[in-house]
């Protein structure tokens, strides 16, 4: 249960009163009619699926009915910001990444349930992912 | 029966108030204060269960949550049965009524034991699945007798009398456990000002302190804990949770709370000022910052039979004397690996019962507790275990011998001591639990040899919780902790508590021991238990390690250690030792497997709260409601909607007066309106009010056809689709004027419709000025339709009828009955009509009126299915009946409602030119004509083009709606079939299960009036 | 005459001009019987005040706010989750999304205050909806109607976070619900009208412990 805090509202609200709404950032190609159905097939269908930093579209369903932007992390759930349609992120994964590499912080890896399993275990988690791939 | 095991003094029990329980059949007598594992050791009951997969006895080990063995069925009556009840977190009450949940027939003779007999070559681990799951058909089978034989509780066969509710909390601090680092943590938290919320598991606040041996600012620690809960009692900032487990860690700090309210009274909750009370309430809490001070559980040793009644945590011994005034045996081996422990044989030979040794592992330990037992007199035996409990139904001896941990071997010569009583103790793990539910990855620590909870945001652990265990120190981190918890949530100013003086104590170093060792190795030694619970042994981990499971997850899942109700709270850790030891890695490198909420069992009605019976879900209601409801609707759920389904009336048939069938209903509500006048109680279509000087290019923009000139006044039908050009919705839109719409979406679709409608107006074109708002509940709306509808309205309504004025697809502004009314003649059964829309308030009126004056023309009211079946017949689709989002208007033939044309590329265009949604073998809408009439085609039903071919036949589409038609005197259907609209007078064939295949025809969707004229009459 | 237009939207009088039954939503409650009378002990008091204005406000802040002050002589509570009232308190301004207010006044004045908003507003970009018939208002009070609120919606009530003078749209047991603190001793729902009933329910049950009881 997330606890949101909706940018219009100005505060934080139980996860119950919104809906998500997938990848934030889509945007309808300005001509469709001149789309390749590759183009058109890219926007209807194609949507990123990220380990760690995502920026989605949430919507306060129950509040005060807007749609706004969240970038939260998909493996630790830690929301890192809540943002207007229209306004810009000012946490990415790309900046995030920096930022950690500067501090000496590990990036969370997430995904493999064992806690503080040796390390052939990761490795396992990896293949398993090259496999799939 | 005399309560053998109760001492004449001490504890924290009521000797005054004395109350009859019945175990297994037998009553015996505890005392107000008692848990029922308490008053059981009290009675001298050494085994309270069976195990689950060897059947051998077991008895008590634990005096908390952590207790494996003693899970009870609870509850005299059918439907008060409660199981999986740790009968040491269960406070006794007068006739309480407890049975234990393994053994069949009984604990004593347990037609089981034989297998456990038998020994552990006949049940080695992954014995489940290498035995009963071939033949897999078998499986139900054995599964059926193993669960009997190994017993798991049982469900109430009655419905549950008790009431349940929730209760959202929120807080600044939630502090968890009431030991002494929660305590102190909740009154520097408090004192601050913050909101405090502090939970507790067990009967009474106070924790370790409850049965301490120390004191504090010189006086037993209990009073301290009495003062202290005096004081948080009294402020309004705190919320005090006894009898509350805190059971799951979620997301950014929530947290659940099962506070159990009147388990502790009897087996129904009682009437509170002559009043239902709540059972169990769940508190939803979400805190600023969480206090974790849930202390830490004692790890017992691993020895062969380990199990045998008798054998317990060295800690809960001490529990069981001080708080209970219980001891549970006369002479007392201790087996230890750390001073703590030595508390046990202090408190038995205060209690003035026999401790015939002390067994200490390490060479050397001189700590203030080693010091206090050897100045009593109690022998010590260091540099040994016990390897080895002998006894059967109740321990009679312990073997000991001196051990070398390191080459895990026993080094010396085997002495039997003769006891009925071993107390052990392996060291301390920290209650990670709750810290591991956030997907947090506990830390191993060698110091204190345990894990540590791993970060989690907002959430600071205090005490024994992170391996902090002397008395002093734990009170100092709980200060800690609460002081960094308050300013975290916002809080800068902290009152500092002064700290209650404790006694100086000195401890030696612990030493690592899990598993000990025996002379024999370890696949022939007698059992050494790991989880109590699922039977799992250190030979059975030896046997996963051989078979080359490595991984602790494998090791899990192919033991089932920690697969119990307890979630291997006792055994977890030592079989990760003894894994790592095996696999000679570390015990970090091995790692833990992760705990999941819940940290007890939940009793289920706690968790579904007050959303049970007639508040499961919500009932939504039209203004018309009480109408229907009098006059004998038989109700369908359409969403959370309660709608008419049919009225069934009493008819006369042969077999005397009774109510009609549905079918009857149907047929009759259907030729109503055919041939005179039916009415329907539709206001719970989704009605949408759109203003603003944008609204008709917003239409025109989210509809798939034409919005530009329709005028006020007028009504047009609309096809939605999303970008992927399936179609989402559909429904009428009126014009009221320049810059006013009033859309309708169908009835499930009016929430999602205005979300999606907002969606694109504030994502995608903000800059069109329009306003969306819901009028759904607003206006009640009645439609009155058949071919007397006209002559009807015209008795009640100042608006003028004429067809040629009023023409279908008009709306008009007028009275009916007097109330000021929006008139619609827009039809959905092909026949002419006209849909009434008034305030919702004076809706009752109108509909009265209606049948006042309606009862000369035999005004039928009718239900959903007559709407379905007479919309059916003219080929009117429902969008989420006939269509499942991956339909397109051009899939539906409704070509005629697309503006190929419109300037804007509105949604869901450009994908029509798609390659796939471009396809001439689409499954495409049609009607089917069963070629016997008497055939109602099967919804859902697969139909194929070629009757005789093999199975797997080739699935050429499916029928979407299929009705009797009372007016063709047939059963007709709509159904999709690919390339289906150039498929006319073809013969299609739908398989039925059981061999039986019916024919059908494809025909027009449309099967009565094809020209439409009955609606334009 | 209930019909007006006022540029090129629609206006229209709902209300019947003479004396006309009429159900509010918990009708369906009250034809059940379901009133519990309220008893000397009882720690909660519930009461539904039917048939009032409701009229939803779509706009720039500035613009409405203007107009409103005119006509109603209310400020437009600009920030979110604010609830104005008169001195009266018969008629309130609660601030739904920064776009949207909600206006409640006595019951038949609403379509009047449509109008001179209306003219008033002239041909700013805004909406007026009146949504009287869809939705009612529920006055709870007593000790532990705070209470019975924290098992209804997981909104924090404390006063601390709710103090008079806020207004939330939030979660109401499985439905939704606005909920708002006009005065120290008193909350106010506002349900949709078809949940009504399924709120009523709940609000005895959830009540049943403190001994609510129904004013009628």
């Amino acid at each position: 249960m997330f606890y949101i805090h909706c940018p219009y509202c100005d505060e934080h609200r139980e996860e119950e009163e919104f809906h998500p709404k997938g990848q934030a950032h889509i945007v309808r190609p300005a001509d469709p009619e001149n789309c390749t159905d590759e183009e058109w097939g890219d926007y209807l269908f194609f949507r990123d699926n990220p380990r760690g930093i995502h920026h989605e579209l949430w919507v306060h369903a129950l509040g005060c009915r807007k749609f706004f932007n969240i970038t939260r992390n998909t493996v630790t759930y830690e929301i890192y910001e809540t943002y207007k349609v229209g306004e810009q992120p000012s946490v990415t994964a790309e900046r995030l990444a920096a930022k950690e590499k500067q501090s000496g912080v590990q990036v969370a890896d997430g995904g493999w349930q064992t806690v503080g399993a040796r390390p052939e275990s990761l490795d396992l988690n990896a293949s398993n992912e090259e496999e799939r791939a | 029966m005399t309560q053998s095991n109760r001492l004449q003094q001490g504890g924290r029990i009521d000797r005054s108030r004395v109350l009859n329980f019945t175990f297994n059949g037998k009553t015996y007598q505890g005392h107000a204060g008692d848990t029922l594992a308490s008053a059981l050791l009290a009675n001298g009951i050494d085994v309270v269960n069976r195990s689950f997969k060897y059947s051998r006895p077991r008895g008590i080990v634990a005096a908390g949550a952590e207790e494996p063995n003693a899970v009870v069925q609870l509850g005299q009556a059918e439907a008060a049965q409660v199981p999986n009840v740790r009968a040491t977190q269960q406070a006794l009450y007068d006739g309480l009524n407890a049975r234990s949940t393994n053994g069949w027939p009984n604990v004593q003779r347990d037609v089981m034991s034989w297998v456990g007999k038998l020994g552990g070559g006949f049940m080695p681990p992954g014995f489940y699945y290498k035995t009963f799951m071939a033949p897999a058909s078998m499986w139900m089978t054995y599964e059926k007798y193993i669960r009997k034989g190994a017993g798991l509780g049982r469900v109430p066969g009655e419905n549950d009398p008790d009431i349940y509710d929730h209760m959202n909390q929120h807080c600044d601090v939630l502090v968890i456990g009431a030991g002494p680092a929660g305590l102190v943590a909740a009154l520097t938290a408090a004192n601050s000002g913050a909101r405090v919320i502090l939970a507790d598991e067990q009967e009474e606040m106070g924790g370790s302190l409850l049965d301490s041996r120390e004191t504090l600012n010189g006086a037993p620690a209990s009073e301290w804990v009495e003062k202290a809960l005096g004081e948080l009692a009294g402020m309004d900032n705190v919320t005090l949770l006894a009898r509350t487990t805190a059971n799951g860690y979620h997301d950014h700090n929530f947290v659940t709370l099962h506070e159990r309210r009147t388990e502790h009274l009897a087996d129904t909750a009682p009437l509170a000022n002559g009043r239902r009370q709540a059972r169990s309430r769940l508190h939803r809490v979400r805190a600023a910052q969480v206090v974790l001070a849930t202390g830490a559980h004692e790890r017992p040793l691993v020895y062969a039979n380990n199990d045998v009644p008798g054998n317990l945590l060295a800690g809960a011994v001490s529990t069981y004397i001080h708080r209970y005034a219980v001891v549970p045996g006369n002479k007392l081996v201790l087996s230890t690996s750390n001073d703590h422990a030595y508390r046990a044989a202090l408190d038995w030979a205060d209690a003035g019962r026999e401790v015939v040794a002390i067994v200490d592992v390490r060479a050397n330990p001189d700590g203030d507790l080693v010091k206090e037992a050897q100045s009593k007199g109690i022998r010590l035996i260091t540099g040994s275990a016990v390897i080895e409990g002998k006894g059967a139904n109740r321990v009679t001896g312990a073997r000991v011998a001196k051990i070398d941990i390191d080459r895990f071997a026993v080094t010396g010569q085997v002495e039997e001591l003769v006891c009925d009583t071993i107390a052990s103790s392996g060291g301390y793990s920290p209650v990670v639990h709750l810290a591991s539910h956030t997907g947090s990855r506990p830390t191993w620590r060698d110091d204190i040899l345990g894990f540590v909870p791993g970060k989690v945001t907002g959430m600071t652990p205090a005490g024994g919780a992170q391996g902090v265990y002397i008395l002093a120190d734990v009170l100092h981190d709980g200060a800690q902790a609460g002081m960094q918890a308050t300013q975290a949530s916002g809080i800068d100013t902290v009152a500092e508590l002064a700290l209650p003086q404790t006694d100086s104590s000195r401890e030696s170093p612990a030493c690592a021991l899990y598993q000990v060792p025996h002379e024999k190795p370890t696949l022939r030694a007698p059992k050494q238990f790991v989880d109590l619970q699922n039977d799992v042994t250190a030979a059975g981990i030896d046997v996963a390690t051989k078979e080359g499971f490595e991984s602790i997850e494998h090791v899990k899942r192919y033991t089932a250690m920690g697969f119990g109700t307890d979630q291997g709270k006792l055994g977890n850790i030592n079989g990760m030792a003894i894994a790592a030891r095996l696999l000679e890695r570390s015990i970090p490198e091995v790692g833990t497997t992760v705990f999941r909420p819940n940290y007890t069992p939940v009793t289920f009605g706690a968790i579904v709260g007050r959303h049970a019976g007639e508040l499961f879900d919500p009932e939504r209601y039209t203004a018309l409601h009480q109408w229907h409801v009098e006059h004998g609707a038989e109700f369908e759920d359409v969403g959370q909607w309660k709608r008419p389904w049919y009225f069934p009336q009493r008819r006369r048939a042969e077999d005397g007066e009774r109510w009609e069938t549905m079918h009857e209903a149907v047929a009759r509500e259907c030729l109503a309106v055919r041939n005179g006048v039916g009415i329907l109680d539709a206001s719970t279509l989704g009605k949408i009010d759109i203003q603003g000087p944008d609204a008709r290019e917003f239409l025109g923009r989210v509809y798939t056809n034409k919005w530009a000139k329709l005028a006020p006044g007028r009504v047009r039908y609309g096809l939605m689709c999303k970008d992927d050009g399936m179609l989402m919705d559909d429904g009428t839109t009126s014009c009221l004027g320049e810059n006013h719409f009033l859309m309708t979406t169908t009835t499930g679709g009016a929430a999602a419709v205005l979300e999606w409608l907002e969606l694109w107006h504030q994502t995608e074109w903000p800059e069109l000025e329009v306003y969306f708002t819901s009028v759904t509940d607003h206006w009640a709306t009645m439609t009155v339709t058949g071919p007397d509808a006209r002559k009807l309205l015209s008795e009640i309504t100042d608006i003028d009828l004429d067809r040629d004025t009023f023409k279908f697809m008009d709306w008009r502004n007028g009275k009916v009955a007097d109330v000021p009314a929006r008139v619609f003649r827009i039809s959905f059964t092909g026949e002419l009509s006209f849909e009434i829309n008034v305030q919702a308030n004076y809706a009752m009126h109108v509909w009265k009126t209606l049948f006042e004056h309606g009862e000369k023309y035999d005004l039928t009211p009718y239900g959903t299915e007559t709407m379905h079946v007479l919309r059916a017949e003219k080929g009117l689709i429902i969008a989420g009946q006939d269509t499942d989002g991956s339909v397109t208007p051009e899939d539906l033939g409704m070509q005629w409602a697309i503006g190929y044309d419109k300037p804007f590329s509105w949604i869901g265009k450009r994908a029509l030119a798609r390659t796939d949604t471009a396809r001439q073998d689409r499954k495409q809408l049609v009607g089917l004509k069963p070629t016997d009439p008497r055939v109602v085609l099967e919804e859902g039903a697969q139909i194929v083009f070629d009757k005789d071919q093999a199975i797997p036949m080739d699935m050429q589409g499916h029928v979407t709606s299929s009705y009797y038609s009372p007016t063709l005197e047939s059963g007709f259907a709509l159904a999709v079939v690919k390339g289906g609209q150039e498929r006319m007078g073809q013969k299609v064939y739908l398989p039925m299960p059981g061999g039986m295949t019916h024919e059908a025809e494809i025909v027009s969707t449309v099967f009565i009036d094809p020209k439409g004229e009955r609606q334009n009459v | 005459m209930s019909d007006t237009t006022y540029g090129n939207v629609a206006t229209f009088d709902t209300r019947p001009d003479m004396a006309i039954p009429r159900e509010s939503p918990l009708s369906v409650a009250y034809h059940r019987g379901s009133v519990p009378a309220p008893s000397r002990d009882g720690q909660v008091l519930l009461e539904e005040k039917p048939f009032l204005g409701h009229l939803i406000l779509r706009g720039g802040a500035i613009v409405l706010d203007e107009a409103l002050r005119e006509v109603l002589g209310i400020n437009l509570p600009g920030r979110p989750l604010g609830l104005a009232l008169d001195e009266s308190g018969e008629c309130s301004v609660q601030w739904m999304s920064p776009d949207e207010w909600l206006v409640i006044v006595p019951g038949g004045e609403e379509f009047e205050l449509e109008n001179r908003l209306r003219s008033k507003l002239g041909e700013a970009h805004f909406a007026i909806v009146n949504v009287s018939g869809g939705q009612t208002l529920v006055e709870l009070s007593g000790e532990k109607a705070r209470d019975v609120l924290m098992k209804s919606v997981p909104y924090d009530v404390h006063p601390q976070n709710f103090p008079v003078g806020k207004a939330v749209s939030t979660v109401f047991a499985k439905a939704s619900a606005i909920l708002r603190r006009p005065a120290e001793d008193r909350w106010e729902l506002v349900l949709r009208r078809s949940f009504a009933d399924y709120g009523y329910r709940w609000l005895l049950d959830a009540g049943e412990e403190f001994g609510i009881g129904v004013k009628r």
